[in-house]
C-alpha cells in the first residue's frame, strides 16, 4: 500500500524525463536481464497503517504476559519509571545516525559521555566506552581485549550465564582461541588456581553468579593477578549499588548486561553491553569512545574519539569489528540512572535482594523445598521443587512467571517490582500444589 | 550546556518507589560497596529539561534532508514505533515458555519469510545485533561449512579495496587473512586481480553489490561463479540493498550467505548509533550452521550474543515490510535510485561525479579538482552544508576516491527537498570559487564550531570529574 | 624537509641511525604525511624485531600506519616518553627515536640521504 515515497507519479516521471528515461526500470540497466525479477515478489500485499497496527497487535495477543515475574535468568523485571519510557523516544535521538558530525550531534555525544562517567562511577573503573551489543558480547570482547602475542587462553567461570558462556566460546571459535570453562562446586567457581597455566590471559567471573550467588570475587581476583592474567567481572549494574564494585574487587575489565538499567524484557532485545577498564587498557577498548575536547573558540565539545582503534580505520588490524552498538539503550540507562539518583538505585538493589530473601524463606518453609546451595545470594537463588512442572503450570495459571528450571532445581528472581502480597500468593500456590 | 551530574543538586530526588514491604536482607560486608556511589541527583524536571535540551541539539531524519551515504537514512515510520512498544512485546522474558511466546515467534517466522523471499535466502536467523555482527555470523557460516568438509586449508577471504572496514575486520575475527583485491577504475570488481586472488586456499569472497561506490557490478554471475569454482563461499554484505530490494536478489546472483541491516534498508531507527539489527540469511545448505536463537534451538550450534537478538527491531521492521508489501519494496528501491540519480543530475555541472554514469541508491562526488582550484576541502563543503540545514553526506568514503563526498537521498524525499538541495550545492559550489575563506571554518551557526580532535585524542578526556 | 645526512633511510620512511645499538624513528616526511600524531604503540624490550616487518604503528585522528622495522635484532629499550607525548614525534622527528635495536644480524635496503630525498621526491 505505500512506501512512503512522497513523490506523485506526475513528479516521478519529471525526475525521470530530466533523465532521458521513461520508465525507473532503465536504471537498473547494469544489471543482467536474466536476473532482474519478472513477476512481483511472492508476498502479501502492502496494508495500509490501520491494517498494519491491526495485524502487529494480533501478534501481540498472541503472547502470553505476566503480571508478577519471578524469573530473572540475565533479563530482570524491573519497575521503568515513566519518564524513561518517553525521553528515548523522542524522533531527535531516535532517528539520528551515529554521531559523525559533532557539531550537529553534541545532544548525542553528550548523552554518550554522560552514560560513560556514570558507568565508571557504578564499576569503579577508569574509563566506559559507549557500548556494546549486550552482556555476553561484552565478555567476548573483553576475553579478546585482553588477549596478546605471549597469552592467548580465556577462562570462563562454569557459574556464568550459559549464554555468555556459548558467545565467548563463539568468538574463540572464530579467532581460534583457546576457551577453558572453570568448574563449579557448591554454586560457585572452584579450582580456578589449577588452571591458570602461563597461557592463560585472562578469566571471566560472573558476579552474582548465573545462580544467584555471591562469588568471593577479590579472592579471585587475587588469583588471577598472581598468575600474571587479567580479571574480567561481569556484573549486574543494579547489585552494584550494593555489591564491592569491580574495581574494588581488582578487575581489569567490568563488563554487563545493561537491561535491568531502564531496559524493557522486549523478548531479548534490544539489551546493552557494558564495558569498563582501567586506564592501562583504555586503547584495547572496542567500540565508539566519545570524549571531551574544545572548539577554537575554547566552548566544550564532544567527539567521538580515539578512533584509530577502530575498524573503519584499522580495518583487518581492528581487534573488533564493532560499529554500530546501543547507543539509544545507553542513552536510556544514562537516563534511568539520573532519574533514580544513587539513592533510588540502591533502594532498587536493596529491596530486589530483600524479596529475593523473603520469597526463598517462604518457599523453603514448604515440604521439599530447599536452597541447593549455601552461602550469600542477591536477587536469585535456587531450590529443589517437587512437582517441578505442575507448580509452574499453576504459577502461570494464575498469572505468575515461576522460576527458571536449571539443573538441580528452580532458579527463582525477585525484584522491587513484585510486592509481598504477590510473593505470598505465589507461595500459596506452590504450596497448594504440592499439598495436592 | 550543563552536564547531568552540574545539574545535581545533594538530595534532590524522584519519588518512583514505595518504601519496602518485606523485612531487609543483610549483606556480609565482605561482599559490601565501600565507594560512594556518585550518581547524578536531580528531580524529574531537571532530568526533563535535561534530556529536552540535548534533544535540541542533535539532528535526526525527522529533522531534515540526511543524505549520509551507506547509511539508508530513510524516514522512520511512527507506527513501527508504537508496533515496537506494544506491552504485549516489550513484557515478554526472553526464557519464558515457549507456548507463552506465540506471538513473538510468529514475528520471527513472518519476518524471516519476508526477508527470504526478498534476499533469495532459504533461511534467516535475526540474532546478530547490528550490521557488523551480522558479517560476523555470516563469515562464521562459512568457516563452519569448511571446518565440516574438512577443508580446514582454506584460511583466506577475499576482500574488494572499495569495502568498508567492518568487511576485513570481520574476515580477521573470524581467523581469516584478508586478501585485499583493487578494484577496477569504475569500482567494480577487476576479474583478473580476483582470479589471480583465487586459489586453494580461498575461503569465500565478502561483497557488497552495488558497491560502495554505487554501481551495480554488472559481471556479479562471473564473479560469483569464479570463487566457487575455486571452492570458497560468496558473502552478501547487505549494506546497499535498499537499491534493488524486489527488483533482483542477491541469492539470484549466486550469494550463498547475507546480512541485511534492518536499521537501513527497513526502515528502522538508528538511534544516534543503534540498537540496530543485522539479519542473516542463507541458502538451505548452510542452514545447519545459523546460530542458535530462538527458532534453531539445538545443542552444538554457535551463539552469537545471549537469547534471540534485538527483537523489538525486528518487530519494527516486520511492521514496515507488512506496510510495503509485495508493490511497496520494489517501488522504495526504484524510488531510492531514481532519487539518488536524479539529485545527481542536478548537482553535476558544479561538484563532479567520481564516476559520471547511471548510479544505484548512491552516487559519490571527487572533489579533488575542486579542492585544487579552491583550497576548499571535501570536509569543508560538507560542514557549510550544515550551516544550510542539511546534515553532511558521507565524508572521505569509499577510500578509493580521494576528496569524496557520498550522497544518499533515499526514496523518502520529495522532488521539492532534492530540488532544494541541489540548489544549495551549486550555491556552495560558486561560494567557494568568490569567497571560501568562510567554509574553512563552517559551520558557524551551531552550538560548537569544529571540535579539536587531536586534542581529544592526544590528552583523551573521556569521563566527567568533579574539579 | 630535513634530512640529516648521517642517517640512514627505508622506503617505508622510517630512519636509522647506527651505533653500539641501532636507533630507529620516523622521518619528518613520515610525520608530516601523518599529520597530527595522537598515539603510538610500542613494542616491549626484550621483543625480537625482522627487517622489513611491522614492530608498532603510529595513529593520527583519522588513520593509523604501521612502523616497519630496518633491521633483525632484540629490542633493548623503548622510548616510553612517547606514549605521553607522541607530539614529539611531530615536532622533533629525529630526536624522538622509538626503538634502540642490539644484536643487529640483517638489514632492509636502506638509502642514504640523496636517494631517500629523490625516494621522497618521487613519492611526493
Amino acid at each position: 500500500m505505500g512506501s512512503y515515497v512522497p513523490s506523485t507519479p506526475a513528479e516521478r516521471q519529471q525526475m525521470l524525463a530530466a533523465l532521458g528515461m521513461e520508465d525507473a526500470l532503465q536504471l537498473y540497466a547494469d544489471v543482467p536481464e536474466a536476473m532482474l525479477l519478472t513477476g512481483p515478489l511472492d508476498l502479501p500485499a502492502g496494508k495500509s497503517e490501520l491494517q498494519v497496527r491491526g495485524e502487529m497487535e494480533a501478534l501481540a495477543a498472541q503472547n502470553t504476559r505476566y503480571g508478577t515475574i519471578l524469573r530473572g535468568a540475565g533479563a530482570y523485571d524491573h519497575y521503568i519509571p515513566s519518564i524513561v519510557k518517553y525521553i528515548p523516544a523522542k524522533e531527535e535521538f531516535l532517528t539520528a545516525y551515529t554521531p559523525y558530525q559533532a557539531e550537529i550531534s553534541q545532544g548525542i555525544l553528550q548523552s554518550i559521555f554522560e552514560y560513560q562517567t556514570m558507568i565508571c562511577e557504578l564499576t569503579g573503573m577508569d574509563v566506559s566506552n559507549a557500548s556494546v551489543y549486550d552482556g555476553a558480547t561484552a565478555a567476548a570482547e573483553a576475553a579478546a581485549m585482553c588477549r596478546d602475542r605471549k597469552r592467548s587462553v580465556t577462562l570462563i567461570s562454569g557459574a556464568a550465564h550459559p549464554d555468555v558462556i556459548n558467545t565467548v566460546r563463539t568468538y574463540c571459535y572464530g579467532t581460534g582461541h583457546a576457551l577453558r570453562v572453570v568448574p563449579v562446586k557448591d554454586g560457585v567457581t572452584d579450582a580456578l588456581k589449577a588452571l591458570l597455566t602461563p597461557d592463560v590471559s585472562s578469566f571471566i567471573v560472573q558476579q552474582p553468579n548465573f545462580f544467584g550467588q555471591l562469588e568471593d570475587a577479590k579472592a579471585l581476583g587475587a588469583l588471577v593477578h598472581e598468575a600474571g592474567a587479567q580479571y574480567v567481572m561481569s556484573c549486574n549494574p543494579i547489585s552494584l549499588a550494593i555489591l564491592a564494585s569491580p574495581a574494588e574487587c581488582g578487575a581489569d575489565v567490568a563488563v554487563g548486561e545493561g537491561q535491568p538499567l531502564g531496559l524493557p524484557l522486549g523478548w531479548g532485545g534490544p539489551y546493552l553491553g557494558i564495558m569498563a577498564a582501567t586506564q592501562k587498557l583504555m586503547r584495547k577498548l572496542p567500540g565508539r569512545i566519545v570524549g571531551q575536547t574544545t572548539d577554537a573558540e575554547g566552548r566544550r565539545a564532544f567527539v567521538l574519539s580515539l578512533q584509530a582503534r577502530e575498524q573503519h580505520i584499522r580495518r583487518e588490524k581492528a581487534s573488533s569489528n564493532i560499529c554500530s552498538n546501543e547507543a539509544l539503550c545507553a542513552l536510556t540507562a544514562g537516563l534511568y540512572l539520573a532519574t533514580m539518583g544513587p539513592e533510588g538505585l540502591q533502594e532498587v538493589a536493596r529491596q530486589s535482594m530483600a524479596k529475593a530473601h523473603y520469597l526463598c524463606s517462604e518457599l523453603c518453609k514448604l515440604d521439599g523445598v530447599a536452597r541447593v546451595y549455601p552461602g550469600a545470594f542477591f536477587h536469585e537463588f535456587v531450590t529443589t521443587l517437587p512437582r517441578q512442572d505442575a507448580v509452574l503450570a499453576a504459577l502461570s495459571k494464575a498469572g505468575i512467571l515461576g522460576g527458571l528450571p536449571v539443573d538441580g532445581g528452580v532458579l527463582w528472581c525477585a525484584t522491587e517490582k513484585v510486592t509481598k502480597a504477590e510473593l505470598d500468593r505465589a507461595v500459596a500456590i506452590v504450596k497448594e500444589v504440592l499439598a495436592g | 550546556m550543563k552536564l547531568i551530574f552540574e545539574r545535581s543538586v545533594p538530595g534532590r530526588r524522584s519519588a518512583i518507589l514505595p518504601s519496602c514491604d518485606v523485612e531487609a536482607a543483610p549483606l556480609d560486608e565482605a561482599f559490601a560497596r565501600q565507594r560512594e556511589l556518585r550518581l547524578p541527583e536531580l528531580s524529574e524536571t531537571d532530568v526533563s529539561r535535561h534530556y529536552t535540551e540535548l534533544s535540541k541539539q542533535v539532528y535526526g531524519v525527522n529533522c531534515g534532508f540526511y543524505p549520509l551515504g551507506s547509511c539508508t537514512m530513510k524516514y522512520n515510520p511512527r507506527i513501527d514505533e508504537e508496533a515496537a512498544s506494544l506491552p504485549g512485546f516489550t513484557g515478554i522474558h526472553p526464557l519464558a515458555p515457549e507456548a507463552d511466546t506465540k506471538g513473538c515467534r510468529a514475528v520471527l517466522d513472518e519476518a524471516a519469510r519476508y526477508l527470504c523471499e526478498i534476499s533469495g535466502m532459504d533461511a534467516m536467523t535475526f540474532q546478530p545485533a547490528a550490521g557488523a555482527h551480522g558479517e560476523f555470523t555470516g563469515v562464521l557460516l562459512i568457516k563452519q561449512y569448511h571446518d565440516a568438509r574438512g577443508e580446514r586449508q582454506r584460511t583466506k577471504i577475499i576482500v574488494p579495496d572499495s569495502a568498508h572496514g567492518t568487511n576485513p575486520a570481520t574476515a580477521a575475527m573470524c581467523g581469516y587473512e584478508v586478501v585485499n583485491i583493487a578494484s577496477s577504475a569504475d569500482g567494480c570488481v577487476d576479474l583478473d586481480a580476483l582470479r589471480a586472488a583465487l586459489g586453494p586456499d580461498t575461503a569465500g569472497l565478502m561483497l557488497t553489490n552495488p558497491n560502495t561506490v554505487g554501481i551495480f557490478d554488472k559481471n556479479i554471475l562471473e564473479i560469483t561463479r569464479l570463487v566457487h569454482e575455486a571452492g570458497g563461499l560468496c558473502y552478501y554484505d547487505g549494506a546497499n540493498l535498499n537499491a534493488v530490494m524486489g527488483v533482483v536478489r542477491p541469492g539470484d546472483m549466486g550469494f550463498d550467505c547475507i546480512h541485511m541491516n534492518l536499521h537501513k534498508t527497513f526502515a528502522t531507527p538508528h538511534g544516534g548509533g543503534g540498537p540496530g539489527a543485522g539479519a542473516v540469511g542463507c541458502k538451505d545448505f548452510l542452514k545447519d550452521f545459523l546460530p542458535r536463537s530462538a527458532l534453531m534451538e539445538g545443542e552444538g550450534r554457535l551463539q552469537v550474543r545471549a537469547f534471540a537478538g534485538n527483537f523489538l527491531v525486528v518487530v519494527r521492521a516486520l511492521a514496515y515490510l507488512k506496510t510495503l508489501g509485495r508493490e511497496g519494496v520494489p517501488e522504495a528501491a526504484k524510488n531510492a535510485v531514481l532519487n539518488a540519480n536524479y539529485l545527481m543530475q542536478q548537482i553535476k555541472g558544479s561538484f563532479e561525479p567520481a564516476f559520471d554514469r547511471v548510479c544505484m541508491h548512491e552516487f559519490v562526488l571527487d572533489l579533488s579538482r575542486f579542492k585544487k582550484e579552491t583550497g576548499v576541502s571535501a570536509l569543508d563543503v560538507a560542514k557549510s552544508l550544515i550551516d544550510r540545514g542539511m546534515h553532511p553526506p558521507t565524508m572521505y568514503f569509499p577510500l578509493i576516491v580521494h576528496e569524496a563526498l557520498m550522497l544518499e537521498p533515499t526514496e523518502t524525499e520529495s522532488k521539492q527537498t532534492l530540488d532544494e538541495a541541489a540548489a544549495v550545492f551549486r550555491d556552495l559550489y560558486r561560494q567557494a570559487y568568490d569567497d571560501p575563506e568562510p567554509m574553512h571554518t563552517a559551520p558557524h551557526g551551531t552550538p560548537i564550531g569544529r571540535p579539536d580532535e587531536v586534542k581529544a585524542s592526544r590528552t583523551p578526556v573521556l569521563r566527567w570529574r568533579q574539579d | 624537509m630535513n634530512i640529516p645526512n648521517e642517517l640512514k633511510y627505508t622506503k617505508s620512511h622510517e630512519w636509522l641511525k647506527e651505533g653500539d645499538v641501532v636507533e630507529v624513528g620516523i622521518t619528518d616526511f613520515a610525520q608530516d604525511a601523518l599529520g597530527d600524531i595522537v598515539f603510538i604503540n610500542l613494542p616491549e624490550a626484550g621483543d625480537e624485531v625482522v627487517a622489513g616487518e611491522r614492530f608498532g604503528d603510529v595513529e593520527s585522528v583519522k588513520a593509523v600506519s604501521d612502523l616497519l622495522s630496518p633491521v633483525s635484532g632484540i629490542i633493548c629499550e623503548v622510548n616510553e616518553e612517547l606514549l605521553d607525548a607522541p607530539e614529539l614525534l611531530n615536532s622533533d622527528p629525529y630526536g624522538a627515536w622509538i626503538i634502540r635495536v642490539e644484536q643487529v644480524n640483517d638489514y632492509e635496503a636502506l638509502l642514504d640521504a640523496a636517494d631517500y630525498e629523490a625516494h621522497c621526491a618521487e613519492e611526493a
